[in-house]
């Protein structure tokens, strides 16, 4: 089946002529035809645009003119990414008529490089969340037990590549929010270095923390994707200008020497026993490739999350603020200015990004601003501190990327056992730090997954640890079969 | 920690947010929960740290003061709920 190929196996297929532009984008459609109803993991759906675009492929390709490097592939983009002139919605009732009049950098970066959209995917609204459930329009289903959470923010996005409705696509990582649907969907999740993907036209949550990430089969799709999209941006002023290198180069299975720390606060508390069980059967098999483990210790890795509940909710208290229901989205009845803005924020917003809101807006008022917003600056300082004396010594921080695989649907009901579901992946956004979500084997038939943090900019050491780890991991290669209590079926 | 729903209604207000009274007794209840696990970030000294607002070390970035096409005036408006002579139109502000 065209659609289970990996983007590297799809890419070379079409440049070598065996499958039309045209042929893989209706396989794609037709798998979407097939799955979707059982995964919703779409919010819109672009079918007439991306087989008109498959059209104008095929057709150069026909008379030898040029085409991207990853022309003719299939993918998505998650629902915070403006695409012009293709409805935009974060997953909330106040964008849900929004079309935005440009596009996102990273959109226009895949439209050059030949990739088709085939539509936008679902979220939690604002991308506020770790289970899609608080999207404002339905929860997409993990495709390996469809009674259970994809994960969040991005939930979609990691549902629909391992569904192999799409060959790759994009989300965005504020605290894990890549990384822990991939974990959750048997996918590879790539968060790279804050200001290493332009975030021009991703619609802000945290502005210090966003991070524009990939969801992929493999991890050789994950650099090719790299190789598209890490280009410096003069339109985000936080885009670094740093020279982005070939990172197909770093997949050639080296780690000999490499030193591996293992931070031991990722491994106490709460954590799965089989789930810590996959991840030291994932540090034998790079320890027999000649790397070198180490136990150390992050010791502010526990005060992550409560940091980044002051720091993101505040961010995004003022972020949010231009969502006033005069320029653009969902407008509420009123009589006033000042009833406009609160009643359509009112009834646009959902729980919990009101919450946020609330919370946000609390922890930067003069009375508490010292007492929360400054405080949590300065335990941000402590968690990047304690990553810069690891990486002195170390190459790179292995740790799981969850503590426990996908939970079901509506299983999570308190506010921090929710929040909780970040703790081994939000250290590294406060950090900026790169990390990548590498499948590591199963738990009562979910995905695990396995994160390897890396030095700034060293997205290519990441990929280069990951690649050597998933060809020598002895997993077999397998497929979500979708199937569920009187759900669909696969095959 | 603890905020009740006066606060929350206080500060839904700062933030332009209508919350009905259910929400405030709701949100009340759920943010003194977080609140007192944020609190959790007293534990540790942070006498002598300084804050990181942002990670990257790069400070001012700046571009040539020139001027680029914008976004044309109809193409901006498009979303708008309620135009009017090519402005955002809303409810009268000056009695």
């Amino acid at each position: 089946m065209l659609t289970q190929l990996t983007l590297a196996e799809i890419v070379d297929k079409l440049a070598k002529k065996e499958v039309s532009a045209r042929e893989v984008t209706e396989a794609a459609l037709a798998r979407i035809d097939e799955v979707e109803d059982a995964v919703k993991a779409f919010v819109t759906q672009t079918r007439d645009a991306a087989l008109s675009k498959a059209a104008q492929i095929d057709a150069k390709r026909l008379n030898g003119e040029e085409v991207g490097p990853l022309a003719g592939v299939p993918m998505a983009l998650k629902d915070n990414i403006c695409t012009k002139g293709v409805r935009t919605t974060c997953s909330s009732k106040l964008l849900n008529n929004f079309i935005p009049p440009y596009d996102a950098t990273v959109a226009e970066l895949l439209d050059e490089a030949g990739s088709i959209l085939l539509g936008k995917t679902n979220m939690d609204e604002f991308a506020m969340g770790s289970s899609t459930e608080n999207s404002a329009f339905f929860t997409t289903c993990n495709p390996w037990d469809l009674e259970s959470v994809p994960g969040g923010s991005s939930g979609g996005s990691a549902a629909a590549v391992a569904a192999d409705e799409v060959f790759f696509a994009l989300g965005s990582d504020t605290a894990g929010s890549v990384r822990q649907p991939a974990a959750f969907c048997g996918v590879v999740g790539l968060k790279p270095t804050y200001g290493r993907i332009s975030r021009y036209g991703l619609i802000p949550f945290a502005s210090s923390l966003d991070q524009i990430g990939i969801f992929t089969k493999d991890v050789r799709d994950c650099a090719l994707v790299m190789n598209v999209i890490a280009k410096h941006d003069p339109r985000d002023s936080t885009s670094v200008n740093q020279a982005t290198p070939d990172y197909i180069n770093f997949l050639d299975g080296n780690v000999k020497g490499l030193k591996i720390a293992i931070p031991k606060e990722y491994f106490v508390e709460g954590i799965n026993a089989e789930v810590k069980a996959n991840i030291h059967k994932a540090i034998a098999v790079l320890e027999s490739l000649g790397a070198v483990a180490e136990e150390i210790s992050l010791p502010h890795s526990e005060f992550g999350i409560p940091a980044y509940y002051v720091i993101a909710p505040a961010e995004a208290s003022s972020n949010l603020a231009r969502f006033d229901g005069v320029q653009y989205g969902f407008q509420a009845e009123a009589d006033s200015l000042q009833e406009l803005y609160e009643n359509t924020r009112g009834a646009g917003f959902g729980p919990e990004v009101k919450r946020r809101i609330i919370l946000g807006t609390y922890a930067l008022s003069a009375e508490n601003y010292e007492a929360y917003y400054v405080k949590a600056q300065k335990v941000r300082t402590l968690i990047r501190e304690d990553f810069e004396k690891a990486f002195a010594k170390y190459d790179i921080i292995l740790t799981p990327t969850t503590l426990a695989p996908a939970f079901k649907q509506g299983a999570v009901k308190d506010l921090v056992s929710m929040y909780l579901n970040d703790i081994c992946t939000v250290p590294t956004n406060l950090a900026g730090l790169p990390a990548i979500s590498v499948p590591c084997g199963f738990v009562d038939g979910l995905p695990v997954g396995l994160q390897l943090i890396g030095k700034p900019f060293a997205e290519g050491t990441i990929l280069r640890v990951a690649y050597a780890y998933e060809q020598n991991s002895g997993l077999p290669k397998r497929k979500p079969a979708l199937r569920a209590k009187g759900g669909t079926v696969d095959e | 920690m603890k905020i009740d729903k006066k606060d929350v209604a206080r500060i839904a207000g700062l933030a332009m947010l209508k919350l009905s009274e259910a929400e405030a007794e709701q949100y009340a209840e759920e943010l003194s929960v977080v609140l007192s696990y944020i609190k959790k970030l007293d534990h540790i000294d942070t006498k002598d740290i300084l804050p990181t607002a942002h990670i990257l070390s790069q400070q001012n970035v700046f571009r040539e003061d020139e001027t680029h096409q914008c976004l044309p005036r109809e193409e901006a408006l498009a979303n708008a709920p309620e135009t009017e002579d090519g402005m955002f139109r809303v409810p009268r502000v000056i009695e």
